[in-house]
């Protein structure tokens, strides 16, 4: 594999259903060119812990994938509230999480704490009332 | 042990995936909140829970885990089962309770598929 493969998805905030659809094409992807599937695995739930967190927090937003020899490399963009206190929202078991988001089986305040496990470097830029922009990389 | 004799010690239906009832299970995961299914759980596991949405079957996809059982009487609607057999995933389905199902596979020989 020596080129770069770049895929870009929009994420809709309003439809819950269909959240982790962008997760599962890029697992796809990542499988059918051969990625060691460690790596596949990794990528692919730090991918879905944030779209997870693009629906359920942020309204929605974009999420774009590029994938090299080396490395993988995603970012998650957003116009949302942003992340008041990102070092709490780092802990886990905090979560902001409204009472039906809850009930849906996410809000347990895993999210960010385990796309930071799953990655090899994550960045989060963030700021009230505009937006979060998340990058993250997986290396191979 | 495989996923026919799960689903028979559980008194569980097939909802779909009939085809890998053969598939062998190395562990299992129970938990309602999907979050902690994806900070813990192994691949290849079966996943018991309670939670009936979706994000259940993205969940199992992203863990690699190849069989869903949902206690307590819940029933997956048609979109669940449509992204299951796309996933060629195994569903069951069981009205015994979470305790229950976890306490049964447990005695005959399943343990957790969890780091």
């Amino acid at each position: 594999m020596s080129m770069t493969i770049k895929l870009h998805f929009d994420v809709s905030g309003e439809d819950f259903t269909r959240a982790g659809e962008a997760s599962g094409e890029v697992k796809s992807k990542l499988r059918q060119i051969g990625v060691d599937p460690a790596a596949v695995r990794r990528v692919s739930i730090a991918l879905y812990e944030g779209e997870i967190n693009l629906v359920i927090h942020a309204g929605g937003g974009e999420i774009d994938v590029e994938i090299c020899p080396e490395e993988i490399t995603m970012v998650l963009t957003d116009n949302g509230p942003g992340i008041a206190d990102i070092e709490k929202a780092m802990t886990e078991g905090y979560s902001t999480a409204t009472e039906s988001v809850r009930s849906l089986g996410f809000g347990a305040g895993m999210g960010l704490p385990n796309m930071k496990k799953y990655t090899d470097e994550m960045k989060i830029d963030t700021c009230i009332g505009k937006g979060t922009t998340i990058y993250m990389k997986v290396k191979l | 042990m495989t996923i026919g004799e799960i689903a028979n010690v559980i008194s569980a239906d097939v909802v779909c995936g009939e085809d890998f009832l053969t598939r062998e299970v190395p562990g299992a995961f129970g938990s309602d909140m999907m979050s902690e299914v994806l900070a813990f759980a192994n691949d290849q596991s079966l996943l018991i829970t309670g939670l009936c949405n979706s994000q259940v079957i993205r969940t199992a996809e992203m863990m690699d885990m190849t069989c869903i059982c949902f206690v307590r009487g819940k029933m997956p609607d048609a979109e669940m089962i449509k992204l299951a057999k796309e996933r060629n995933m195994v569903i069951l389905a069981t009205k015994k309770r979470m305790f229950d199902t976890c306490g049964l596979l447990y005695e005959i020989g399943l343990r957790g598929g969890g780091k």
